[in-house]
């Protein structure tokens, strides 16, 4: 056994063997968890902190009050501009989740059930491709389809739907819109993860026992495939109600989303202390989806 | 319509209607990319590299380029480095408080990347650190370290156990274990998180947003472009930040399809 | 007298939580023996070897090697190589590598490394097989490399936990014979774990059974077969039927079929393998009644048979070309020595 320090052998002789080993164990697993945790203590935890501290100080007149005050969290429910986002930015999610839940769920199974085993992997390689590109690339190129002249435009004219361009961006249908594109395809790569790790045989078992395909579906798949939707929901949530870019691009000045008043208080306002303020606010919204969902997200080895 | 038939027209359909939806914007993208007219919209008329020799000659566009990459590099590589190490040793070594640490680890997933980049701008902007490419990796390894830890912590699985445990048996030191067997057997997950945190990066805005100060990653000069409205240029420039992002995303999904077919045991 | 590679475990106890795994058991191996650790899923005998192995702590006790205390030496640094349970093949090294990982971080020279490889591969009847991948390796072979990796450090003790458990049963024998044959060539201590008492049997100089954490029975196969120590023994290694009984006199023991001669020296119970019933009375044989025949089994080499005897329940197998109809009675005898007094 190696042990560095007289102390410590010395103990190892005293107690049982196997407490001996745990402590080195223990150190040496701590040692290499460190770094990971403290770069997150210092980067994610000292940050948050410091934007819960900030949010108790008042900014007026260009400097921060000197006495800590929940002023911030009292103006935010004062003002209907501030809670109108929170509102908006709500019903967007809401939205944006149902949505791409709706689009995602036949898709997924399309290709898990309908989709020949060795072409399944490409095909949801191609329905997932344009995930991987940045939301600004991905809100302008939105911004080119949707424009008065755009190609919806022009088509809907040319087969005379319509008599005059639709104004289809700069509204929060088109901020929906360009949500609802990206989350898709990612819920599509979650619930397609967890049906095909459903066993095919239960199904047979459940027709086998007299249920009608439809049941078989309600009941075995749709059940099984939970983990799948609610993953996929939960990283939908997260994104959408912090997100700047999408509404920003598609959206227009209408009907601002928490994201954008919080960016809108740190670039024209400079008040920082109320930008921290509602950060907190977005992460207690984000906080309260967590914990209704949070025994069904999990992610360690076997 | 028999049957059969119904079973393949209906996927097909809704398949082929999903996939017009998915790829209208990035097509008209990159086709009117190459659109030779001042604004991109049909009809479409072309083609030409135009807007491409122009947007490889703008030194900010190739200034933010070289930024982004990086800061890409150097950060996926920290946070691949850091969760690795802490991936084994949790899932190695039995830890006080295991749960909680795990937890923490993965604690920045469920915050919105505006919140993080506030918070770094609130704590260190000021600093000496500044708004600066430095915090900017600083704030991409704090979104891309639960991502990778979360890849590779799953392939510490018991088959991985057994492995470093013949190696011990067979006489290795802990270094030899780490180094010929633990990182060698994880390998291709270490990639696989490489290059999905590089992409991540890569596309990120408003960490970038919030803290780059005077030097700009890509997305924020494409963003920046936006305010000219529609542009070709701006299609140009799109395009090849999409493509890397797919280039990178193809060689993602090629490792993990080699990792599935080739060691069907791992 | 120790040995250099004597090994024993002193009053060695593992707890999970409020389970004992392993209950405080003594043993001692002797250098050059082949020992298998016999036991059902669960009764401790992996965790005894892990134990052995350095893997697992116990919660008390000691385990020295060649007299040195190895309790808490670290799997490395102990005498010990283990070939595991499902080979524990490294994926990203060819059977060469795999085989030479050991003495490769030892520093050994290439090489040395290279023909010392090569040697142990021919031990395992793999020569030429160094640079394939250990995917294109099939089950068997997957085995033999393993063995080949553990061999090639010269542990001066083997351990090998459940061998052959992945392999069909055909390669499973032949590959008995090989791991004796390798055992004796090599002269080195081997301490195998299974589940399977033909395995055992085939293969060890001596048997440990061991059940619930504990030693139930230890000795050559066929002490431990023909007079076996404890009821678990008796029935877990092969068939027993397994009677009642109170000594009347040296020797002898009233039992529900009479007072029958029994070896051993004391028990509340005697057990009776199936091959000791008799269906002619041979030399100081003894009549144990009238067996009416209620199931006959074909097995091949011999047919099995369950019948009464009054209320008694026995085992017997004969010849399955002179096995009686389900449904005849005739006299049934005890083999000499066939009723075995059990301690517990």
């Amino acid at each position: 056994m190696q042990v560095g320090f007289p102390s410590a052998q010395a103990s190892a002789n005293m107690v049982s063997p196997e407490v001996a080993w745990d402590r080195i164990e223990r150190r040496r697993g701590l040692m290499l968890v460190a770094p990971a945790l403290l770069w997150t203590l210092a980067f994610f935890l000292v940050p948050t902190v410091s934007i819960l501290g900030l949010s108790l100080y008042e900014k007026t007149g260009g400097r921060l009050g000197a006495e800590m005050t929940l002023a911030n969290y009292e103006r935010f429910l004062d003002q209907h501009y501030f809670w109108q986002s929170l509102i908006n930015s709500v019903e967007i999610t809401g939205a944006v989740t149902v949505l791409s839940l709706l689009l995602a769920y036949p898709l997924a199974y399309m290709i898990a059930y309908h989709v020949p085993r060795r072409w399944q992997r490409l095909c949801l390689m191609l329905a997932v491709l344009p995930f991987w590109t940045s939301y600004v690339v991905r809100s302008y190129a939105w911004l080119l389809v949707l424009a008065p002249n755009g190609i919806v435009n022009q088509t809907l004219l040319a087969l005379g739907l319509t008599a005059a361009p639709l104004k289809l961006s700069f509204n929060t249908g088109a901020t929906i819109l360009g949500f609802v594109h990206f989350f898709t395809m990612l819920a599509t790569l979650t619930i397609y993860a967890s049906l095909v790790r459903i066993n095919p045989r239960l199904v047979l078992a459940a027709r086998d026992l007299g249920a009608s395909g439809w049941q078989g579906f309600w009941r075995i798949i749709v059940p099984l495939s939970l983990p799948g939707v609610v993953a996929g929901a939960f990283l939908t949530v997260v994104v959408v109600i912090g997100d700047y870019v999408t509404p920003q691009i598609l959206g227009g000045n209408n009907q601002l989303v928490l994201p954008q008043t919080i960016m809108m208080q740190i670039q024209r306002r400079a008040d920082i202390p109320m930008a921290a303020a509602l950060s907190i606010i977005m992460m207690l919204v984000i906080a309260v989806v967590y914990l209704a969902v949070a025994r069904r997200l999990t992610a360690r080895p076997a | 319509m028999g049957a059969s038939a119904q079973r393949v027209l209906i996927p097909t359909l809704l398949i082929g209607a999903m996939f017009i939806f998915i790829y209208l914007p990035v097509a008209t993208l990159v086709v009117f990319s190459f659109h030779d007219g001042r604004v991109p919209v049909p009809p479409f008329k072309g083609p030409t590299l135009d807007w491409y020799v122009r947007i490889l000659a703008n030194p900010k566009v190739t200034g933010a380029t070289m930024n982004s990459i990086l800061v890409g590099v150097v950060s996926s590589a920290v946070a691949v480095a850091l969760a690795t190490l802490a991936a084994w040793g949790l899932a190695r070594h039995r830890i006080p408080g295991r749960r909680l640490v795990e937890a923490l680890i993965l604690l920045p997933l469920a915050v919105s990347y505006l919140v993080i980049g506030v918070g770094l701008m609130v704590a260190y902007s000021s600093g000496f650190l500044g708004k600066s490419l430095v915090l900017v990796g600083i704030g991409h390894v704090v979104l891309n370290l639960p991502l990778a830890f979360a890849i590779i912590y799953v392939q510490f699985d018991r088959e991985q156990a057994k492995l470093e445990i013949a190696a011990r048996d067979l006489g290795a030191t802990e270094a030899q274990v780490f180094f010929r067997v633990t990182l060698p057997s994880v390998r291709v997950a270490l990639i696989a998180a490489f290059v999905l945190c590089f992409t991540f990066s890569w596309d990120e805005f408003i960490v970038a947003y919030l803290l780059s100060g005077f030097d700009p990653t890509l997305p924020i000069v494409i963003f920046s472009l936006l305010r000219t409205g529609l542009d070709p240029q701006t299609n140009a420039a799109g395009t090849l930040v999409f493509l890397v992002s797919i280039v990178a995303a193809i060689i993602f999904e090629l490792i993990r399809i080699r990792k599935t077919t080739r060691d069907p045991a791992l | 007298m120790t040995q250099p590679s004597d090994l024993a475990l002193e009053d060695v106890s593992k707890l999970f939580g409020l389970q004992r795994a392993v209950d405080q058991v003594s043993l001692r191996i002797e250098a050059g023996n082949y020992v298998v650790l016999l036991g059902p899923s669960g009764s401790g005998k992996t965790t005894l070897l892990s134990i052995l192995g350095g893997f697992t702590a116990p919660t008390a006790g000691r385990v020295t090697i060649g007299g040195a205390d190895m309790t808490l030496t670290q799997p490395a640094k102990r005498p010990t190589a283990t070939v595991f349970q499902d080979y524990a093949l490294f994926p990203h090294m060819s059977v060469a590598e795999n085989v030479g990982f050991g003495l490769s971080v030892r520093g050994v020279a290439k090489p040395e490394i290279a023909a010392r490889v090569n040697a142990a591969l021919a031990l395992v009847d793999l020569a030429g097989f160094g640079a394939r991948a250990i995917s294109a390796a099939s089950g068997g072979q997957r085995q033999r490399i393993a063995l080949a990796r553990a061999l090639v450090i010269e542990p001066a003790i083997l351990l090998l936990d459940e061998p052959l458990g992945a392999l069909d049963l055909h390669l499973r024998r032949q590959m008995q014979d090989e791991l004796r044959a390798i055992q004796r060539r090599e002269g080195r201590t081997f301490v195998h774990v299974t589940h399977d008492q033909e395995e055992a049997m085939a293969i060890a100089d001596t048997i440990v059974i061991i059940n619930n954490g504990k030693i139930e029975d230890e000795g050559s196969p066929s002490r431990i077969y023909w007079r076996p120590r404890t009821r678990f023994s008796a029935s877990f290694m092969g068939e027993s039927t397994i009677l009642s009984a109170k000594q009347t006199e040296a020797g002898m023991a009233e039992t529900p079929l009479g007072n029958l001669p029994v070896v051993g020296l004391y028990g509340a119970h005697v057990a009776i393998r199936p091959e000791s019933v008799l269906f002619e009375p041979a030399g100081n044989s003894t009549l144990l009644g009238t067996l009416s025949i209620t199931e006959a089994t074909f097995q091949g080499s011999f047919a099995r048979l369950k019948g009464r005897i009054g209320q008694t329940e026995i085992s017997a197998k004969v010849d399955p070309r002179r096995a009686p109809p389900v449904g005849a009675s005739l006299p049934a005898f005890l083999a000499p020595d066939g009723a075995v007094l059990l301690t517990e």
